[in-house]
């Protein structure tokens, strides 16, 4: 365990663990924004609804007389069919006038219900090498390619650096869309753009963390990083770390026991950080805010 | 720095800050505005007026492209909005945003400096004094470091209009400045806003106290989903005109 934690476990595993920590990073800076514009299940939605595009991604290759397991077609189904999510998400919240959470519960469980229709169906089938596929829903680092880990490091690093590039808008639109549409910003334009880039972390993060906990990494240290700061800017950069420890300690550990699915370990991680940030976090934790109202108290039950 | 107003021709009858043409918004089927036409000229004051779903903040907000219209035109200095947004500025109503979001005072009016810095632009030392100086102008400067959830709602209104100044527009738009804020507030607001309109500033404000509309406000514009009356306080602001912006609404448009 400790030799995995100081990256001496071998040069496949340093990656991945280096992987998900640059993963970790976005996930924290991404889900920040996602935060304060207050639709955060959003990639809850999205990311379930990527297991039927895994499937049939399977399927596909494996027809066109592939492997079937090549992570960049797999991403590319689940992409497509995240998008046929957001999609249905998007309709039914404009055109019906469904508030947006139920929406998401409706589109999230017809599509992870469609998911697991599929990857039954393919296990049943017996085709190709389809043991691995089980790894999307929880997250599996053992045994991961070396270009696979290279994707997710990309992947993660170029999500965090578009968002740190369009943060002035973002943050515009999430504080005061009226006002950053009359400067031009359009609120619409702004939240495609977020929701892409929620889509790129959670196509990122499939294989390390799981479309079922890759949520948690998008939302748990963005609400910690808020225990600690007042400023959009400052809570980003703590979630980036929150969530950048959470991806190496989790992928770390995961390595030195391959038993353990990665992702329920990242974000036990995150959530440890959570904790702590709630309890002890500067601007809001329970701790120094009990301890400023007891001062409070002493201050005017002294000598006036 | 270059001085604040340097380029404007304070004689020059340029085009008009605001001109609305039949303009109509509807939510659903419901009609709010209905064929509104106004003009609202540079160096005056006007209020917008009329009783509670008059349309008064959806007129706005059409002829700012906020919500969609359903008819007709608005053109900010002879030109679509999108053309001139750098002389447009927009002061929201202090209700619609979240206070509790992490953001200091200065950020806030930082983010009026969005037409100089653009999108990658770097904020600089410049830009700072800048935004301390808008601040200044409404009195907070001592507030600057402070999250705005810590303000009064008078503080936070004030925040909003330093953020318009930080502009620099010749057109200030102004949906309820006044909602909720204390008498000290008010007054200090409207000092402010005066000051813009003496330098030939166009300010358009959204009000709902009867009573303050001579004392503060050059012209008026009385709404009730339809235009009821328009011009200097002096002739349209009547009581014959306000009896009838307030009168119950004709009932086949409902």
């Amino acid at each position: 365990m400790l030799d995995a934690l100081l990256l001496q476990s071998g040069y496949n595993a340093t990656l991945v663990t280096l992987g998900a920590m640059m993963l970790g990073v976005a996930a924290g800076v991404t889900g920040t924004f996602l935060y304060l514009r207050k639709r955060a299940l959003m990639s809850d939605a999205m990311a379930h609804a990527t297991l039927p595009g895994v499937g049939l991604a399977f399927l596909l290759m494996v027809a066109m007389g592939g492997d079937g397991r090549s992570l960049p077609g797999l991403l590319a189904g689940a992409g497509i069919s995240a998008l046929v999510g957001l999609g249905c998400v998007q309709f039914l919240t404009t055109r019906t006038r469904l508030p947006e959470d139920a929406a998401i519960g409706a589109v999230l469980s017809v599509f992870y219900g469609v998911g697991i229709v599929i990857l039954t169906v393919i296990q049943a089938l017996s085709i190709g090498r389809q043991a691995g596929l089980e790894a999307f829903l929880l997250g599996a680092t053992a045994g991961m390619l070396w270009s696979d880990a290279m994707l997710i490091a990309a992947g993660g690093a170029i999500s965090a650096g578009l968002v740190l590039l369009f943060r002035r808008p973002l943050l515009m639109v999430a504080f005061d869309p009226d006002y950053a549409s009359v400067r031009g910003l359009l609120p619409g334009r702004a939240d495609l753009m977020l929701m892409a880039l929620v889509l790129a972390v959670t196509l990122t993060g499939l294989k390390v963390v799981g479309l079922i906990l890759i949520v948690a990494l998008l939302v748990i240290p963005a609400v910690a990083a808020r225990m600690w700061s007042d400023r959009a800017g400052v809570v980003a950069a703590i979630a980036g770390g929150i969530g950048g420890a959470a991806g190496y300690g989790g992928a770390a550990m995961s390595a030195s026991a391959p038993d353990l699915p990665t992702g329920p370990l990242i974000v036990l991680l995150a959530a440890a950080g959570f904790v702590v940030s709630i309890l002890f976090g500067r601007a809001r934790g329970v701790i120094p805010q009990a301890l400023a109202r007891a001062r409070m108290r002493t201050r005017l039950a002294g000598p006036a | 720095m270059k001085p604040l107003r340097d380029l404007r021709p304070e004689a020059a009858p340029g085009p008009l800050p605001l001109a609305v043409r039949g303009l109509s918004v509807a939510y659903g089927e419901r009609l709010v505005v209905d064929g509104v036409d106004a003009v609202f000229a540079a160096g005056k004051m006007t209020a917008i007026v009329g009783p509670n779903g008059a349309g008064k903040s959806s007129l706005l907000k059409a002829a700012l492209g906020i919500v969609p219209r359903v008819a007709g035109q608005a053109l900010f200095f002879g030109q679509p909005l999108a053309a001139v947004r750098d002389r447009v500025a927009y002061v929201p109503q202090r209700a619609g945003v979240d206070w509790d979001f992490p953001a200091r005072v200065i950020d806030v009016v930082a983010m009026g400096l969005y037409g100089q810095l653009g999108l990658f632009g770097r904020m600089r030392c410049q830009h700072m004094t800048q935004a301390m100086d808008c601040l200044g102008r409404v009195g907070l400067t001592d507030f600057a470091r402070r999250q705005i959830g810590a303000l009064s709602g008078g503080q936070q209104q004030r925040v909003f209009l330093a953020r318009a100044l930080a502009q620099r527009a010749d057109l200030i738009v102004l949906d309820e400045p006044f909602a909720g804020v204390d008498a000290a507030t008010e007054k200090a607001l409207v000092g402010v806003l005066h000051g813009l309109r003496d330098t030939g500033c166009a300010v358009v404000a959204v009000h709902h106290d009867l009573a303050t509309v001579p004392v503060w406000f050059d012209a008026v514009l009385l709404i009730n989903r339809r235009c009821i009356a328009e011009g200097p306080v002096a002739t349209a602001f009547s009581e014959a005109n306000i009896a009838r912006a307030y009168a119950a609404i004709p009932a086949n448009h409902a």
